[in-house]
Order: C-alpha cells, then sequence, then structure tokens
C-alpha cells in the first residue's frame, strides 16, 4: 500500500538495548515535527500495550521502554505506523494549535541576574535592552529532561545570544533564567551550571510532591517571560507560601 | 515511637529504592531505583515480601542499625562483613532482628551495593509513585536525601509472616570476583563509529572513579568517531546501559538517573546483564562482547526464570507469585 510505506520512509528506528526502540521522525529542531513526534508519542502511550513501561518524548524522536520478554517489536512498529498514518491524514495539524501560552514572571538583573550586564556587553547593548528583548520573545517548549521540569526552549533572539561562563557556577538557585548559546532555559532545580543568570522567577519550577509536579508547562506550550519587580517578585513567593 | 530501626552509622552513601520511578521521564524525571536489580528482588524475597518494596541500597560502606522492635531482614548484594551484635552473619541470606540487636554492615570488599530488605518494606511516602530516593534532585526516599546518624526508619505492616527459608542455594549467588563480561547490542548510534564501535569489544576498560548512579565513566582505548560522523546528535531520551561517547572518546556507561543526553552510543548493555553495573567499583575491569537481540531477549527470560524459581525455593509454590517482573523493569 501506498500509505503504509509513506509512513517507512517517514519514520526511522533504532535499537537501543533490549528494551527501547528509539522513533526517529526527522533529525532537526523544528516546531511542526516535534508537534508529530509529541502526537504519535501520546497515541501510542494511549494504546497502552502490554509490555510498554513508558514512552518518552524528544524533539523529533521519542524512546520506547518496554519489557522485552513479553512485547514483539515487530508489531509494535506496525501499530505505530497504522498511527502515525492516521495523524498524517487528519487536518488539524495546525503547528503547537494546542498548546497554551504561560506566562513567567522574572525579576532581571541585580542578585538574581549577576550576568546581566556581561549578556549586555557581550552584545553592545544596554541591560535595559536585554531585558526588553528577552521579555518580548516567545519560547516554545519542545520537550522536558537533562533534570526534573527543565524546558528545552526554542526561540531565544540571536541579538542577545551569549556563551557559557567559561567556569560553571557551583550553586545555582532554583529559578534562574538563563542564557547559553542561542538558547534560554530556567533551573527548575538549584544544581550546579554555567548559563549567564540574567533573573529569577519566583514560580516553584518543579515540586515532586504536588499532584502535577510540573504545574506551569508542558512540551507543546510556549513561554513568555514577564519582567517583574523584585516587590512583585517577594509578593508572588509569599503567596506560594501561603497558598 | 513506631520505627523499626535507628541509624547509628550512616555508611557512605545509604538510600531508600525500590524498583524506581516509571512513567515521569517524560518531565524530566528518572528512573532512579536500585542499581543492582537482582540483588534488589532478591533482598525482598528473602525478606519475605513482594518484589517492589522499599529496600536499602548502601554504597560502598554500609550501615549499622539498631533494631527497635523484631523484625526479619534479607542481606544481598556486594560482598563484605555483616555482623549481628558482634557474630558474623552470611550474605545472601534472610534472618531475624529481636529489639536491642545490632546490625552492622562493613565495606564492601568485592563489588560495590549492599541491599536490605525488611519484611514489608522500608516505609517511606510515595513520591511520583515510588518510594526510591533522588538524591540529586533531593526528593523521594527518605526526605529526599542519604541516611544520616540518628535518622529512626519505619517499616510497612508485613502482609504475612516472613520467615522463609533463610539461605538461598549457592547457583543463585553471583560471583563478583568473576572477571565482568557484559554483553551488548549495538548502540543507536554503532554507524557513526569507525568499524560500528569494534573496539569496545576488543579491548578491555577500567571503572574509574566517576561513577554514580548517573553513569560510570570508563577508561580504556578511546574509540574513534567514523570520519563521516556528526559525532553528536539532537538531544533524545537515554535508557540505563546506553554507552556514550564524547568527542575525548572515552565511554561512559549510563545507569538509572539520566533522561537525556546528545552524545552519540555506540553500544547498549543488554537488560539482564544491567545488574553488573551496579556492583561495579572504580579500578573494575570491564569487557564488553557483542549479542543478537534474540540472545538478549532468551537472556532476560531466563533471568525472569531463575528469580521465579528462587521464589518457589524460598516462599513454596502454592502461595501465588509475588514477583511481577512484567512492566517493571528495564
Amino acid at each position: 500500500m501506498r500509505l503504509e510505506s509513506q509512513a517507512t520512509d517517514m519514520l526511522h528506528y533504532r535499537d537501543s538495548g533490549d528494551g527501547g526502540l528509539l522513533v526517529e521522525l526527522g533529525d532537526r529542531i523544528d516546531w511542526t515535527l516535534n508537534t508529530r513526534t509529541r502526537r504519535l508519542a501520546l497515541l501510542l502511550e494511549r494504546e497502552a500495550l502490554p509490555g510498554v513501561v513508558e514512552i518518552v518524548p524528544a524533539y523529533c524522536s521519542f524512546l520506547i521502554l518496554f519489557e522485552p520478554a513479553t512485547l514483539n517489536t515487530e508489531r509494535l512498529k506496525a501499530q505505530i505506523e497504522e498511527l502515525f498514518q492516521e495523524i498524517e491524514d487528519s487536518d488539524d495539524e495546525e503547528p503547537g494549535a494546542s498548546g497554551r501560552s504561560v506566562e513567567i514572571p522574572v525579576c532581571y538583573g541585580g542578585d538574581y541576574g549577576p550576568d546581566l550586564a556581561s549578556v549586555a556587553q557581550n552584545n553592545g547593548l544596554s541591560p535595559e535592552e536585554v531585558v526588553r528583548i528577552h521579555s518580548s520573545g516567545i519560547y516554545p517548549v519542545y520537550m522536558l529532561g537533562f533534570a526534573p521540569g527543565f524546558p528545552y526552549l526554542g526561540g531565544l533572539d540571536e541579538s542577545i545570544a551569549t556563551p557559557r561562563l567559561d567556569t560553571p557556577r557551583s550553586h545555582v538557585p532554583a529559578g534562574s533564567v538563563g542564557i547559553a548559546g542561542a538558547q534560554t532555559g530556567i533551573y527548575p532545580l538549584a544544581s550546579p551550571g554555567g548559563w549567564r543568570l540574567i533573573g529569577r522567577t519566583p514560580l516553584t519550577l518543579f515540586d515532586p510532591e504536588a499532584e502535577d509536579p510540573v504545574p506551569y508547562y508542558r512540551p507543546g506550550d510556549s513561554l513568555r517571560f514577564v519582567a517583574v519587580s523584585e516587590e512583585e517578585y517577594n509578593r508572588i513567593l509569599r503567596e506560594a507560601c501561603h497558598g | 515511637m513506631d520505627s523499626t530501626f535507628l541509624v547509628l552509622e550512616p555508611g557512605s552513601f545509604t538510600t531508600v529504592q525500590d524498583a524506581g520511578r516509571r512513567g515521569y521521564q517524560k518531565l524530566g524525571v528518572p528512573v532512579s531505583g536500585a542499581a543492582d536489580e537482582y540483588a534488589f528482588r532478591v533482598a525482598n524475597l528473602l525478606a519475605g515480601n513482594h518484589s517492589n518494596a522499599a529496600v536499602l541500597e548502601m554504597t560502598v560502606v554500609g550501615c549499622t542499625l539498631a533494631a527497635l522492635k523484631p523484625t526479619w531482614v534479607g542481606v544481598t548484594g556486594a560482598e563484605a562483613e555483616i555482623k549481628k551484635n558482634g557474630s558474623k552473619m552470611a550474605g545472601w541470606s534472610g534472618f531475624a532482628l529481636e529489639p536491642g540487636d545490632v546490625l552492622r554492615m562493613d565495606k564492601v570488599r568485592q563489588g560495590c551495593r549492599l541491599y536490605l530488605g525488611v519484611s514489608g518494606g522500608i516505609d517511606v511516602p510515595e513520591v511520583m509513585a515510588s518510594r526510591s530516593t533522588n538524591a540529586q534532585a533531593g526528593f523521594g526516599g527518605y526526605r529526599g536525601r542519604a541516611l544520616r546518624k540518628g535518622d529512626f526508619l519505619s517499616v510497612v505492616e508485613p502482609s504475612r509472616d516472613a520467615r522463609v527459608r533463610s539461605e538461598i542455594p549457592r547457583k543463585f549467588v553471583p560471583d563478583l570476583s568473576e572477571k565482568m563480561v557484559l554483553r551488548c547490542l549495538p548502540g543507536p548510534q554503532a554507524d557513526f563509529f569507525r568499524s560500528r564501535g569494534e573496539e569496545l569489544f576488543a579491548s578491555e576498560y577500567r571503572v574509574t572513579t566517576q561513577a554514580d548512579k548517573r553513569g560510570i565513566r570508563l577508561e580504556g582505548p578511546a574509540l574513534q568517531h567514523a570520519s563521516d560522523s556528526p559525532g553528536g546528535v539532537l538531544s533524545e531520551p537515554s535508557l540505563p546501559g546506553n554507552i556514550q561517547v564524547p568527542g575525548d572518546g572515552s565511554p561512559i556507561v549510563l545507569l538509572r538517573e539520566q533522561t537525556v543526553g546528545g552524545y552519540a552510543k555506540v553500544a547498549t548493555v543488554i537488560s539482564s546483564d544491567l545488574w553488573r553495573l551496579g556492583q561495579a567499583a572504580p579500578g573494575d575491569r570491564i569487557r564488553f562482547q557483542p549479542v543478537d537481540r534474540e540472545t538478549a531477549v532468551s537472556l532476560r527470560r531466563e533471568m525472569h526464570q531463575r528469580l521465579k524459581e528462587l521464589e518457589n525455593i524460598l516462599h513454596g509454590q502454592s502461595q501465588g507469585s509475588f514477583l511481577d517482573m512484567e512492566g517493571n523493569t528495564v
């Protein structure tokens, strides 16, 4: 069948041990590709096939973790191709249409963003211009990984791209917003790190005890950083403590 | 006070672990869980538990506990001196503890991690459907951290009498003095490497001190990327056993606290050999051996059968299975 061969052409499988199958839909960072990847992973997850333990989506691939003694990978692949065809045939393909737009309050500069000045200097801008550019961007969330709740974001304006620090800090506070090369990101947890820190959000981005441990965003959403004053930052923090 | 244990000495790194945290890697939360899955399951069988009860995992130096209540424990894993009130106890055995008894597990002589299963299982709150500690991120297990002197541990009320047979046949005890040979399937990016990473299988590698539950960095002949290789990949999900190779050519075997990575993976240790990596200590030598998928799957089935057989020996066949291997493990 023509349609089936189309799926076979567009999907690439790589074995990851006897208990893992990587399914690749492409090899680049692309929102449409990412949307399709997430959709296929979600449809497959809903099938709840016996032996499938977990499905982990990334930029344009997803990993299926399974029990090798139970699951037949050939049948699995046939199922994936069928679902892929469903996605290809459906028309509601508006990229990211289902994603939410999420506002992340950020207090820029000062103790919250000790590298704001160096990012400005690196790009021949004033700190205020860096804040304006960073807080006017829209940052799609492609995937979560590396650390709990850590979002892989696209969309950084290249006029504020800045190389990592030569020497990483041993302690970066939770909520720190940084720039590393052409990427921007947030640290959901305190950790060591080499990103240039330009600000900090008072939101708790990862809360292991909560019903939803990553409450503010998911892959498919878009983030906007909203500049807030130190007073506003502290008010949000206090509310989170009492709420 | 309804605690069963008081921690007298915490050891070098003792955490609460179960089979791991499933279903949260899409949020960047790694699986965690016992690094030596076989020793973990046998510790639970010896303690009379279902296979996913929480245990103590001790790394390199074991802990010393005072029993505050009568209980029954099973000790497995690395080779180390185990003493109850100063008298030696056999490894890979189960035994009773009475209030006031002191159980001391010493520095390991062979291997890396000791497991203490307790009748009923260690009682800590489930966080994201697991009792495993993620010490790096600071949640799960006992207050999200390794045990400290003076901590009190509670156990879950056991659903049945734990006093099973206290010893297991010798064939179920792995010989950790044997040379470590890890069987592998070709990695997702084997084609990125010169002659598909053949060098990995031709040489011996040594475990460095850069080894934790994220992964184990190895020392040995550098693996060469193929001349037309892009080197890395776009960040993609990884799993325990993936052997990734950064630019310097030194392989890193990933374990249970990593979810994504961008380095090319030359090979993957098969699931039934993963337990052995949980016992890999700095300085240990490793050889890798290629196998095919059919072999890997049949070895996986053998591992299930071996545990099933042991369960029957310890608990008798009539009681129904406490092992749920399907869907619980990778």
